[in-house]
């Protein structure tokens, strides 16, 4: 009987359409949305200051619809600050989670192809970049060679490969040694065929789910690197980078800090409980379980 | 665990704090000239010159790899061109001021977090349980800096009950240790719920039920020992996320540590405290591991049986 019960789907009842998801998935679209299209909501440029007009309060807080969500302390306009600091943050995310999953994968398949030295070598490289805090890892980067977008974009890609790469290996390894691995080895698709087409689609349920995790991870790494002034720098900006300079100003205008902030936050929760329903939803052993 | 294996890990320890110190070493040769990066800019030529004779960085590399290495062991990491301090005494100054925050973070998160788990796990499926793990999702999610802050602009700004920055009481422990154990009580708490729900399945759950002991019996006697036990695990693999967390915290409250220490000598790009913090947390986080393995072995007796086994 209880064999019976624990195996009745528990959460895939209503699929996608429940509010759990739902409000995940819109505020990202928001987001997205507001990245890409949010120029028309402003008719400032987002380094145009105006001195006259420092430390304005959004509307809600009595400011005036000249400036909606009000101003910082140089007088320039929020809104237009919030749109570049959002595209940066999002696009710094999208390109770094995917330069570390595709270069993860890649090594992971490698090492569990290859075997012998170049695998040793591989998972040596994992568990020493597992040894340390990434944050310590980029710090030391940063200072060793200077900043600049492009090595902060490859940093950004570094984090988190060696999950993929654990993963992937494991995961190939184990499905080499199935019966249609075998059957498809002797039909002749060779060693590089059996990899790309029957092993690769096999984990990609895998990846998807280390993706999610992943995604909201590099999100606080670039914001966190920015707040201390060692990310993105002026004259971009990143949410990260936003609230640190918003920080200086808490006592005259707290809003500067505390929009991006919460734009952060509810990017990460909503990333967070997304990939939480896509684990439970892609990963049958652990259905039921929680 | 057997000693042979205590030594398969002390020398694995050894070998990746030796990856760690030539890491450093390639990285210090790979980005330039070490010379100028470890001397304050704008010096004439032939004081560099002096510099790097007396640094010994006009060797051959082989060489003055293996006088870096003698360095390190001999407890050299060169002197700060920022303060003119030895690295190595700067960073000791530092760092009573962290084990302080780390410590009294890490307690709080254990605390917190594993009495949430508690008690979700006890009230499974109920309100009580949806809020706890809602607390340990807010932890997960939120980004320290940004949750400092929060605390800062509350309790300093508006209401005024407790200082933002520096070191001067008790009082001023209290913000950056909730905004550095937030996160982690958070996956206490998650962990601590998923391990006691899988313990309170066990048949010998049921065994002690039926012999007639009283709820609290059971969970003090035997669930909760259980479920805490691959918590240690836990405690070790949460160390590097308190390390990283306590460099961001540090600069929000202006914490006289190492964490804010890493951050303004990255920023001023002084080379020899960020190489000797790097070794040290790279130390810090292998020691750690070593000691939870080790302390799994003493207080799990399955684990020694299953070793001799085996």
């Amino acid at each position: 009987m209880s064999q019976v019960m624990t195996r009745l789907p528990r959460t895939t009842r209503g699929g996608w359409l429940q509010p759990g998801t739902l409000i995940p998935l819109t505020f990202l679209a928001l987001i997205l949305l507001f990245a890409g299209l949010g120029d028309l909501l402003t008719p400032y440029a987002h380094d145009q200051s105006n001195l006259l007009a420092r430390n304005r309060p959004p509307v809600f807080l009595g400011g005036g619809w000249e400036y909606p969500l009000g101003t910082d302390r140089l007088g320039r306009d929020v809104i237009a600050r919030l749109v570049l600091a959002t595209r940066i943050t999002v696009l710094v995310a999208v390109v770094g989670t995917l330069i570390g999953a595709v270069l993860g994968t890649t090594l992971g398949l490698i090492a569990a192809h290859r075997r012998g030295v170049t695998e040793d070598a591989i998972m040596m490289a994992v568990d020493i970049q597992a040894s340390l805090p990434f944050i310590i890892i980029a710090l030391a980067v940063l200072a060793f060679f200077g900043n600049s977008l492009l090595l902060f974009l490859m940093l950004m890609g570094i984090y988190g490969w060696e999950t993929y790469a654990r993963l992937t290996r494991a995961a190939a390894l184990s499905i080499r040694g199935q019966p249609y691995s075998l059957s498809a080895l002797a039909l002749g698709v060779g060693t590089t065929g059996l990899f790309v087409r029957h092993i690769l689609p096999n984990i990609t349920h895998v990846l998807i789910v280390q993706f999610t995790l992943n995604f909201p991870q590099t999100i606080l790494l670039e914001t966190g690197l920015s707040f201390l002034g060692l990310g993105i720098q002026s004259p971009l900006t990143s949410l990260g980078q936003m609230l640190g300079d918003g920080r200086d100003s808490l006592i005259s205008s707290w809003w500067v800090a505390v929009i991006p902030g919460t734009l952060i936050f509810l990017t990460t929760l909503s990333l967070s409980l997304l990939g939480d329903r896509l684990r439970d939803h892609l990963d049958p052993t652990l259905r039921g379980r929680r | 665990m057997s000693l042979a294996l205590i030594t398969r890990k002390i020398l694995r320890l050894l070998f990746t704090l030796w990856a760690a110190v030539t890491f450093v070493f390639v990285i210090l040769r790979l980005s330039g000239d070490p010379v100028i990066a470890l001397v304050p800019p704008d010096l004439p030529d032939a004081i560099i010159e002096i510099y790097r004779a007396r640094l010994g960085l006009d060797q051959p590399l082989p060489m003055q790899y293996l006088a870096y290495l003698g360095g390190v062991l001999a407890g050299d990491f060169g002197f700060s061109f920022r303060t003119q301090d030895s690295a190595l005494a700067l960073v000791a100054s530092r760092l009573p001021a962290t084990l302080l925050l780390g410590g009294t973070a890490m307690l709080l998160a254990v605390m917190v977090g594993c009495a949430l788990g508690l008690l979700a796990a006890l009230k499974r499926n109920t309100a009580l349980d949806r809020g706890a793990m809602a607390i340990a999702i807010f932890g997960f999610a939120m980004p320290n800096f940004f949750f400092g802050v929060l605390l800062i602009l509350l309790f300093t700004l508006t209401l005024g009950w407790l200082p933002s920055a520096g070191l001067e009481s008790g009082w001023h422990l209290i913000l950056p240790a909730l905004t550095l154990g937030l996160a982690s009580a958070g996956v206490f708490a998650r962990f601590m719920r998923s391990s006691l729900l899988e313990v309170l399945e066990q048949p010998y759950m049921r065994t002690a039920r039926a012999k007639g002991l009283t709820l609290r019996a059971r969970l003090w006697r035997h669930a909760i020992p259980n479920a805490a036990l691959p918590l240690i695990t836990v405690l070790g693999l949460s160390i590097g996320a308190l390390i990283g967390g306590a460099v961001v915290t540090e600069t929000v409250f202006g914490w006289p540590g190492v964490g804010r220490l890493l951050v303004v000598s990255v920023g001023e790009r002084d080379l020899a405290v960020v190489q000797l913090l790097v070794l040290l947390v790279a130390l810090t986080m292998g020691v750690t591991n070593l000691l939870v393995d080790i302390l799994y072995g003493v207080i799990d007796p399955r684990v020694r049986v299953r070793e001799a086994g085996g």
